[in-house]
């Protein structure tokens, strides 16, 4: 009964916690291309636009659910079901940290821990090319078909890569699994370099480090490689004949795959909960970095760009402060810094790619199948290779 | 808790198939023959065949699938057209079924006498180590054989694909 219990209590962290990222990812986003763009980016609903990830759920569930006559019914309503579930399902297998005892029960910071973890996610990720297939199939819309053409084949072609970039690191884990591959990246050499996968002798990981988070943009059609929803060419490809809350399951998906390409190379490659550096240094980095963020509130508060700011900004540092306080409890530590150090992590790369939608154009699509066949291809399998060997010989 | 699953997931296989049959449309049939895939994985994951199991998935319901989804949107196929049954399939249709499946009733229950009933999470076998220990050392040759096969039939569909170039 214990362990149904403590499952429960999991899943509903972790459902709530990916929910809400998801809602902030997405202002998040608009704020960092806004400040990119030299705008503000939300600005208007909240202070500093905080409630905009609200306003936006209710605006998709209060607009008209349309249901096009043209559409085949079943397919088209299938189609955002199946993007959404698949997209959600991931998160499930993440390890966010070690293995902890609250309370009297020992119990691993994530849902489950499966024997086949990698290839779990795979396979996912694999199938989730369906939702955007078929919700271009059947919208009877050329725009729509187009994009979900391009969508298959895009995702056909860059699993490749994926999947060669993902092998390698296995080689050095000797795992398939999340936890034994985060566990065997602890420690460090000449006491400062951690052995993340990234920096793993024989051979670190730069380069898979490098193809996998390209790979990981094409496959979850994120600029430059967001050919499926091309809006100059395409109207909105694949979700063109969709509106209201199916509209948001798309949207919703796409965000989500991003959080999990964003954890799964957290846990292959940047070492999943262990920090940067050795614990008597790292498990105070949180509290240092939460007091800057509070003194950087208060200093702001000092010269208000705006009215709101002087009673907003005191606010934001008295949070800071608490979350401060909280990561320097000793008896919190060894539960709250892993964390901390996992959400950094993902956190950095899902900023890498907003700052990247932010930078780059969209590729033509000869180019995308050029890069993805003759560069990427390649450069992923003479990774493996040489890893292999190396792997073989020490 | 096992054998639920296993009805559920049994029954999905086979209604799955029945659809794959009888649905008109070259979409749905591809997708009820993902379901029967799907399913299939699930069956093979209570049997303790994890490694398999996602084989399953990630091979055949991910890549192989997605090929053929991929063409039929492609082509644009449209639903097949009742072409007239013939009068030879409406007669002895029914009947030549059941006796079908009586015959392979029997020739199972005779044949194979040592039939025990599967128990659900006994074997211990199908994780990543022990498909890989055997396909490195039992299986060796097959396994090479196959990978040859494999190649030879990547470069003819390149050769056969390619376009004259002179």
């Amino acid at each position: 009964m214990n362990f149904y219990l403590v499952s429960l209590i999991k899943i509903v962290i972790v459902f709530a916690v990916f929910m809400t990222t998801l809602a902030y990812l997405q202002w998040i986003e608009r704020k960092v291309l806004g400040h990119i763009q030299s705008r503000t980016g939300p600005l208007r609903v909240g202070p500093h636009g905080l409630l905009q990830p609200l306003a936006d759920v209710f605006k998709l569930l209060t607009k008209e659910d349309l249901l096009p006559p043209y559409v085949n019914r079943f397919f088209y309503l299938l189609a955002p079901f199946i993007a959404v579930s698949l997209a959600l399902i991931s998160i499930a297998i993440i390890p966010f940290g070690p293995e902890v005892n609250i309370a009297g029960t020992h119990t691993n910071l994530e849902i489950s821990n499966l024997n086949v973890g990698i290839l779990f996610i795979l396979a996912i990720s694999s199938v989730s090319v369906y939702g955007i297939a078929l919700a271009g199939w059947s919208s009877n819309n050329k725009y729509a078909l187009l994009g979900g053409l391009r969508s298959s084949a895009q995702m056909i072609s860059y699993e490749l890569p994926l999947t060669l970039a993902i092998a390698a690191p296995l080689l050095l884990a000797n795992h398939l699994n999340f936890r034994a591959i985060s566990e065997g990246q602890a420690g460090y050499y000449l006491g400062f370099i951690p052995r993340w996968n990234i920096f793993q002798m024989p051979f670190p990981q730069i380069i898979g480090f490098i193809v996998f988070m390209i790979a990981g943009f094409a496959e979850t059609n994120r600029v430059p490689f967001d050919l499926p929803e091309a809006e100059n060419e395409l109207v909105a490809g694949f979700h063109t004949e969709y509106s209201s809350m199916k509209f948001a399951c798309f949207f919703m998906s796409e965000y989500a795959n991003m959080v999990t390409i964003a954890c799964v190379a957290t846990v292959l490659f940047l070492g999943g909960w262990h920090p940067l550096f050795p614990a008597p240094y790292s498990n105070w980095v949180p509290t240092i970095v939460f007091l800057l963020a509070a003194f950087t509130f208060l200093f702001q508060s000092l010269q208000p760009a705006r009215r709101v700011d002087r009673y907003t900004m005191p606010l934001f540092a008295v949070g800071a402060l608490v979350l401060a306080i909280i990561f320097a409890i000793p008896i919190l530590q060894p539960v709250l810094v892993p964390i901390f150090w996992f959400c950094a992590k993902a956190g950095f790369i899902l900023f890498a790619y907003i700052w990247v939608r932010g930078t780059l154009p969209r590729f033509r699509y000869d180019q995308l199948m050029h890069f993805a066949w003759t560069f990427l291809f390649p450069l992923a399998l003479l990774n493996l290779l040489v890893t292999a060997l190396l792997v073989a010989i020490f | 808790m096992d054998t639920v699953l296993f009805i559920i997931f049994a029954t999905i296989a086979v209604v799955s198939a029945v659809s794959l049959v009888l649905q008109k449309h070259p979409i749905a049939s591809a997708l009820s023959l993902i379901g029967v895939m799907g399913s299939l994985a699930v069956l093979y994951l209570l049997l303790g065949a994890e490694f398999i199991a996602m084989a399953q998935m990630f091979v055949y319901a991910g890549a192989v699938m997605v090929l053929f989804i991929f063409v039929i949107m492609l082509l644009n196929a449209g639903s097949e057209k009742s072409s007239g049954k013939s009068w030879f399939a409406q007669i002895a249709g029914l009947p030549l079924l059941i006796v079908f499946a009586v015959v392979m009733g029997f020739v199972i229950k005779r044949g194979f006498t040592d039939l025990r009933v599967v128990e659900f999470g006994s074997w211990v076998g199908g994780t990543a180590e022990h498909i890989g220990q055997l396909l490195f050392t039992r299986y060796l040759l097959p396994f090479e054989v196959v990978s040859i096969l494999i190649l030879i039939a990547i470069l003819g569909a390149v050769v056969l694909a390619r376009k004259e170039i002179d």
